[in-house]
């Protein structure tokens, strides 16, 4: 794999070149925050981000995205019959996205692209997307991702990895597709140095940690009427800010409106912490209560994820659900409780 | 790529009003594109998502059988946005069905096995179709004794009533049709819950026997005891379960019973299955 | 603030051992800077993770509602005018609670912090006289609580709980001649257009999450308007409209209950100040009915009474 230098001066030209080719997103500071967003007209990224806010898992997955759109007017002929919206597929690039979020990108890929079916939404806008990653040279206190299975200079879903050295980058070409991006953009000055020694110094600040080594092995029903869950959910306030902010969370809801005779059937983020994502039109809720729906999340996360597809947690450390609650629930937590359950439940069946 | 979101379109071919209450109504579908009906290939047990487009998307059950041809239908109780839409539409109305989704009752091992089928109210639709199914002069042979209890409310939310009749005659099949009550001198029929009349009329059961159970949760508990008592595996005990669905391909997050889901690998589960999940349906 | 701590905890234990109370409502130590996890203790050894400090913004009267355990609960001051609401509007009774009262020199607006703080804030520490040490990752900072307090807290009437049956430590001064709706009146003060304009910056980060909702104690409705689907009152997208919408009439749904404790913003993760829409009708109660929410359990909420002489300019 090829490392390539860029010095920053040649960035500025880089970017011109690229948003030719691609539609370009990256980190933007708007008011209090940064967040990734389209870069229209020449705007640049501003790699000198720590975090996002929100993930960026809304440039494959929109919180709002149309599906399909239907005339109501009979006198039509294709009255009530649903008409797919055409595909998206222009190329697009997302510069200075974090090694955890690309990782949680290729985790909901699991999700999206099965043997049975293709979400053709997800799947076109994933497959148009060149994923340009920056390496995480200063991680958040609340960063847990080394022990998430990822890290901060992990390479899962990436096609370029970006380190900053102060007065260049080193990119590192991961896929044909990122090749191709740094072809683009003219960057091709080979690099003599590698991205060794500045991953190991990223990777020993990462002190947060989750546990969850004992829970693959675990026992799903020990664990779910485990006592820990009253107290751990008392807190929650039942909003969706942890599921909106999280990269890896992809449940949705599909929608019908309709304005005038003009209808369309859309898809928006839905959470599962909201007492209707799950409730029956007889009223009759199989989530009843917040403990059942705090348990959900935390389940499925480091439990019925991990047992589905054993490709580990359904998490990567991105730490945004730890900063952001507002009632301070605490995955890394909660991980430990379910954890020390779990080795309970070992030791149960040793005896 | 296919987009399994989008539904084929259909034709409302005729319209059966089931139940004294007109709750419960049969739509039977024509396909507007002939082919689509080999791509909707299904088996009993399966469902799929009725959409109306303005409306939204309901799963149901498929009523019909894959022996019947020409046709799907399907029963729907009046509910919710998109039921009660649908029941206020006329023949010749244009809709969609997607499907045939989820998996099917598992017929491989019931091949060669006597088949004991408990189903209530409304939730008799996929068990129609599995009836239907067995009895196909085709399919016959390959099941051993089929047993049926069947049970509503009154006689009146009994649904397909020519059908029972034509079943009850049969040498082939055991039918008991029973209802919580009635008032009605001339019924003939058997007169309980579902469950007590399972204990009283069902065979015994033996390594060679499943049972299919589908009906209302209330009904489900308390026959899962009188199956247990008269010999049947849990792994040969079959349930279809129903949850809260949108997208009906595994997707969308909502339907799960921990790790499982409901409608991509369900509905359909045996209970030894739904013991070791937290049984949240 | 640790004599409040350490008396919540003895308070907490005597009441437990007393059975005066099942379980104590009140805050633990948080994971992470600036903030704390609302939680219940039943047991002496629980009780001592019961904390106090300026990081207790969250409105406990919110796990109030609809239990039935007796139930002891710390309130700063709105956190117990939020209470008398629930016991006006039959969601707790006053027999079931017993009501630990902190007087409250204010909540630290995490954000104003953030803002004016380089680097990650990996420390935060408060001494008795006011002052609020940061540490971060670019040094040390120091600022003056007042400066970094909720805007809420800054035109806070009523620090002290107004209902109460023990209280922590002596009742702080309440502020007077503060001026409470500057912002409100330089909102009237726009033209529609301006209003238009200032509603759609306002409200265009939001991402419906809900989190100003279920933060707040007065939005306990068994299901919000917003997920109703029979009728289906608004869309679920990202349309502006929709979530104008939303934010407009949980508003007014609050209108005359709501005690601007300041919860809805505080727990919004991108930001917004949905506060000017709830202020708005505060406003508007206090001056045509003379009326703010939550002060007493003798009165009959602004909007659940008539009087002949109540204006009616606004009906036309």
């Amino acid at each position: 794999m090829k490392v390539i230098k860029i010095d920053k001066a040649q960035f500025a030209d880089g970017y011109k070149a690229l948003q030719k080719v691609y539609k370009l997103f990256g980190p933007v500071k708007e008011k209090a925050f940064y967040n990734f967003k389209e870069l229209v007209d020449g705007r640049q990224a501003d790699l000198s981000f720590q975090n996002t806010r929100l993930s960026p898992k809304s440039i494959v997955f929109p919180q709002s995205e149309d599906m399909f759109t239907y005339t109501l007017d009979e006198a039509s002929k294709d009255a009530n019959q649903l008409k797919p919206v055409p595909e998206k597929n222009e190329s697009r690039a997302v510069i200075g996205i974090r090694p955890c979020d690309a990782k949680a990108i290729s985790l909901v890929r699991m999700n999206f692209d099965t043997q049975e079916y293709k979400d053709p939404y997800w799947l076109n806008l994933f497959n148009a997307t060149t994923f340009v990653g920056l390496a995480c040279d200063s991680p958040c206190q609340s960063c847990f991702c080394t022990t998430a299975g990822c890290g901060p200079y992990h390479e899962d879903g990436l096609d370029i990895l970006l380190s900053d050295q102060t007065d260049h980058f080193l990119a590192k070409e991961l896929t044909d597709k990122g090749a191709k991006l740094m072809k683009a953009a003219g960057w091709k000055t080979k690099a003599t140095a590698g991205l060794e020694d500045k991953k190991k110094t990223a990777e020993s600040k990462i002190t947060a940690k989750i546990s969850t080594d004992n829970l693959s092995g675990a026992d799903t029903l020990a664990l779910y009427n485990a006592n820990f869950w009253e107290d751990a959910s008392f807190a929650c306030i039942n909003c969706g800010t942890c599921t909106f902010v999280c990269p890896t969370c992809w449940c949705f809801d599909i929608q019908d409106e309709v304005h005038a005779k003009n209808g369309k059937r859309m898809r928006n983020w839905d959470s599962c912490m909201f007492p209707i994502f799950t409730v029956h039109t007889t009223g009759h809720n199989p989530r009843e209560t917040k403990l059942h729906r705090v348990r959900q999340r935390f389940m499925h996360k480091l439990k019925y994820f991990v047992d589905k597809y054993e490709k580990g947690i359904m998490c990567v450390g991105c730490g945004r659900c730890v900063s952001q609650c507002p009632v301070n629930i605490d995955i890394r937590k909660i991980s430990e409780l379910m954890n020390k359950q779990a080795s309970k439940n070992i030791c149960a069946v040793q005896k | 790529m296919d987009n399994p979101y989008l539904p084929y379109s259909v034709r409302i071919d005729e319209i059966i009003t089931e139940s004294e209450d007109r709750s419960l109504k049969t739509f039977k579908f024509v396909f507007l594109n002939s082919e689509d009906e080999a791509r909707f290939a299904y088996q009993a047990g399966q469902f799929a998502e009725l959409s109306i487009a303005g409306k939204g998307e309901i799963p149901i059950g498929i009523a019909s059988s894959p022996v019947e041809k020409g046709f799907i239908k399907f029963t729907v109780n009046k509910a919710g946005v998109v039921t009660s839409h649908l029941h206020n539409m006329k023949t010749g109305d244009i809709m969609g069905v997607r499907g045939p989704l989820g998996n099917c009752y598992p017929w491989e091992k019931l091949e060669g096995k006597n088949v004991l089928i408990v189903g209530g109210g409304f939730a008799f639709t996929t068990l129609r179709s599995s009836i239907i199914y067995m009895l196909d002069s085709a399919n016959r042979p390959k099941f051993k004794d089929i047993t049926v209890v069947y049970g509503a409310r009154t006689p009146g939310m009994l649904l397909y009533k020519d059908e029972l009749i034509e079943w009850e005659k049969r040498d082939d099949i055991n039918v008991h049709i029973t209802v919580d009550g009635t008032d009605d001198p001339s019924w003939k029929y058997n007169v309980g819950f579902v469950p007590p009349i399972t204990e009283q009329k069902a065979p015994q059961g033996n390594e060679d026997s499943y049972a299919i159970v589908c009906g209302p949760p209330i009904m489900i508990k308390f026959t899962q005891p009188v199956l247990e008592k008269l010999g049947y595996d849990h792994n040969h005990i079959i349930l279809s379960l129903e949850n809260r669905m949108k997208c009906g391909i595994g997707m969308c997050g909502r339907c799960n019973i921990g790790r499982e889901l409901v409608c991509k690998d369900g509905p359909v589960f045996s209970l030894s299955e739904v013991n070791q999940t937290p049984r949240e349906y | 603030m640790i004599t409040y701590s350490n008396k919540i905890k003895e308070i907490a234990k005597r009441l437990l051992k007393e059975c005066r109370a099942e379980m104590v409502i009140g805050f633990r130590k948080g994971s992470i800077p600036m903030m704390n996890e609302p939680c219940f203790v039943r047991t002496d050894e629980q009780a001592d993770d019961l904390v106090w400090d300026s990081h207790c913004g969250i409105n406990l009267a919110n796990y109030l509602t609809s239990r039935d355990e007796k139930i002891a609960i710390v309130a700063k001051g709105c956190d117990s005018r939020n209470i008398v609401n629930h016991i006006v509007e039959n969601k707790i009774n006053r027999e079931q609670l017993y009501i630990i009262g902190v007087p409250c020199q204010g909540m630290v607006d995490k954000r104003k912090i953030l803002a004016q703080t380089e680097g990650e804030v990996l420390q935060i520490t408060e001494t008795e006289n006011g002052q609020i040490t940061v540490k971060s990752a670019n040094g040390e900072k120091t600022f003056s609580k007042s400066d970094v307090i909720q805007q809420n807290c800054s035109v806070c009437i009523q620090p002290n709980p107004v209902l109460y049956d023990e209280m922590v430590a002596d009742p702080v001064q309440g502020q007077t001649d503060i001026d409470q709706f500057a912002d409100v009146r330089a909102l009237e003060a726009m033209s529609t257009e301006e209003k238009r304009a200032y509603f759609d910056e306002l409200l265009a980060p939001c991402i419906r999450c809900y989190a100003c909702r279920n933060a707040c104690p007065l939005c306990y409705c068994p299901t919000c308007f917003v997920d109703e689907s029979k009728p289906q009152w608004l869309g679920k997208s990202q349309d502006i409209m929709d979530i104008k919408t939303f934010h407009f009439l949980r508003a007014y749904h609050c209108a005359g209950r709501c005690t601007d404790c300041g919860a809805c913003e505080r727990a919004c993760p991108v930001g917004i100040n949905m506060r000017i829409l709830t202020k708005k009708l505060n406003k508007d109660c206090l001056d045509l009915y003379d009326w703010q929410a939550g002060m007493s359990i003798d009165k009959r909420p602004a909007l659940d009474v008539y009087q002949t002489n109540d204006p009616e300019k606004f009906i036309k």
